[in-house]
């Protein structure tokens, strides 16, 4: 062979090589654009799954699907009214305790803990939100149901029996179980949420602006209340949000104790129920297509109020994260 | 003055308490709720629970077709999750930085994060039990890969993110071609962080339940047809626990003690392994 052959040869492997190259690097370029937009075709599937399956039932009812609270599998008459109310009710209660205590303790970790302890106290409340739900569902439903029904929910009948207002608030016979039980639940199981980001907003607080209002003398409370909150206030919101997205949809825990009735009732100690805790309980019982196609409706109207109000909580955040790039 | 000093003082050290009240709160939870677990599962524990099948009402049983069940969801749902994940999260960091599809998929990909499961359970029940006629261990592990793939995209995303764009332009000129240097270098780089968003989504579906009510449904029996109803752990609790049948809710109890344990360790490996990256 030549000199001028083998360069020859060598050249075209090498442009063999360059095209092979160039071709799996389309594939695999190509892959993973398929697997991003899938991602997106993910949310339109789940989107027109749903529609699609609550077609049924929204033609039949209408408008009044979302005003009434008849739940009649006999007479296949359904509306939403009652776990729309029940979700909302119970995820504002939820948020109403949980969010006091969960700045609270972000406090604590940001400001007051010693060093040492932060890591371990901090992975230990992120441990919380990792329990799975349907653990937090079976000792609400054995361990803290009765000792409510047997301890709390009795003074509580007592205490407020005679201030009007109140007394029908915390009316009836302590069940345990009931819209309270399943509120006092969820905000426990949202408690993680609003501390670790309520936390990590703190975090974002320049020092500069805290020790300039330490220098000035300010106590620990008014640097907080003063400088951080004000300066992550967006965050903080954002965090909130989040937390009442992750209680609007809480299904396992909820269902265990909130006595699935399907009624509206003035006394938060009732039995009611939520959207996720209705379709958990009736769906494999659901005979017929109208019901089915309610409790879809349900899903629906379910999926439709966390979007919105998770897409809220996500631009809130990414307005904090935008911020610390800039 | 010095009682408007003393208003703010007192202010302050009742605030402080409140807080580190609020945070013993927090951990009395935990703990509280791991006692109950442990003290309530522990005494269910036997070897029948690890090799005996879910009995009917009266009789003596244990959870092994729920266990293998869970098994076999959890892992097919991350074989099919995490390369629809891992491949989307890396379009996200190496190819489509700043493109628009990005910015959406990202957000859209964080409300997925935190949609309720049970809405995904829905969606796999029209698309796919509806479509196959029956409830089947296929469509369960389905719903719990929906849930996989949003936690894996997340953090191959940011993993990718970390990595140093010295390390990508070093191995281009050497002339390694683009895919080489996304899965010799890229991909080598966030190894461990990618792996701990695998943990963490393993820990994520193992006690999911609501996603698998009517897709994989239940089975009493032992059953690793993927065509057929498929039981698995959380939804065995969830039918135990609301009867009511003493020993059945006491395998509930110490179904709940496994799937804790489990999760919990899972989320402390992937923690430690997070911890780990950050060192070096």
């Amino acid at each position: 062979m030549t000199e001028r052959t083998i360069l020859r040869s060598a050249g075209s492997d090498r442009s063999r090589t360059l095209r092979k190259f160039a071709v799996t690097d389309a594939v695999f370029r190509g892959l993973t654009y398929s697997a991003a937009v899938a991602v997106l075709v993910l949310l339109g599937g789940v989107i027109v799954a749903l529609v699609h399956g609550s077609y049924p039932a929204l033609s039949t009812f209408g408008l009044e699907f979302f005003t009434t609270q008849a739940w009649n599998p006999v007479t296949e008459h359904f509306g939403a009214l009652a776990p729309i109310y029940g979700t909302i009710v119970t995820s504002i209660i939820a948020l109403i305790l949980a969010v006091p205590v969960g700045i609270g303790i972000a406090i604590f970790l940001t400001e007051i803990c010693p060093m040492a302890l932060r890591r371990p106290i901090g992975i230990a409340v992120e441990l919380l939100a990792g329990i799975p739900s349907i653990i937090y569902g079976i000792w609400g439903l054995f361990v803290f149901a009765p000792f409510l029904q047997q301890y709390v929910q009795p003074a509580l009948i007592a205490t407020f029996s005679g201030i009007p207002g109140l007394s029908s608030l915390f009316a009836g016979p302590p069940y345990g179980i009931g819209v309270l039980t399943a509120s006092l639940i969820l905000a426990i199981m949202i408690l993680p949420f609003i501390t670790a980001i309520t936390r990590d907003v703190f975090e974002t607080t320049p020092p500069m602006l805290k020790e300039s209002a330490y220098g000035l003398g300010c106590t620990t409370w008014e640097v907080v209340t003063k400088v951080v909150l004000p300066f992550t206030r967006v965050g903080v919101i954002g965090g909130i949000m989040l937390a009442l997205g992750r209680a609007l949809g809480e299904t396992m825990a909820v269902t265990f104790v909130i006595g699935n009735a399907h009624r509206i009732s003035a006394s938060i100690l009732a039995p009611g129920t939520t959207i996720s805790a209705s379709i958990a309980n009736e769906f494999t019982e659901a005979i017929g297509e109208l019901y089915t196609s309610s409790l879809i409706a349900l899903g629906l109207i379910l999926f439709v109020i966390t979007f919105i109000v998770l897409a809220a909580a996500r631009y809130l955040l990414l307005r904090i994260e935008r911020r610390l790039g800039n | 003055m010095h009682a408007l000093y003393r208003g703010r003082r007192f202010r302050n050290s009742l605030a402080m308490i409140l807080s580190v009240v609020a945070a013993a709160i927090g951990l009395g939870w935990l703990v509280l709720i791991l006692a109950v677990l442990v003290f309530k599962g522990v005494s269910g524990l036997n070897l029948a629970v690890f090799t005996e099948m879910t009995p009917p009402p009266g009789s003596a049983g244990g959870l092994l077709n729920a266990i293998v069940g869970s098994l076999i969801l959890t892992g097919l749902a991350i074989l099919m999750g995490t390369p629809i994940g891992i491949f989307a999260g890396t379009y996200m960091a190496e190819y489509g930085r700043d493109s628009k599809l990005t910015t959406v998929v990202r957000f859209i990909n964080d409300i997925l994060l935190s949609a309720p499961s049970i809405v995904i359970g829905l969606f796999v029940y029209e698309t796919m039990v509806l479509a196959m006629g029956n409830f089947s261990g296929i469509a369960g592990a389905v719903a719990l890969a929906i849930i996989v793939i949003p936690v894996v995209v997340r953090t191959t995303e940011d993993m990718l993110l970390l990595v140093p764009n010295t390390l990508r332009e070093a191995a281009s000129a050497l002339g390694a071609p683009r895919w080489h240097v996304i899965s010799h270098v890229a991909y080598k780089a966030a190894k461990t962080g990618m792996i701990t968003g695998v943990l963490l989504a393993i820990a994520r579906i193992s006690g999911e339940t609501a996603p698998l009510l009517f897709t994989a449904l239940n089975n009493q029996f032992w059953s690793v047809d993927l065509l057929a109803p498929m039981p698995s752990l959380p939804v065995v609790i969830f039918q135990f626990a609301l009867s009511p049948y003493e020993d059945w809710q006491q395998l509930a109890w110490t179904g709940a003690l496994l799937i804790t344990i489990t999760v919990l360790a899972l989320s402390i490996i992937a923690r430690a392994l997070s911890a780990r990256k950050m060192e070096t």
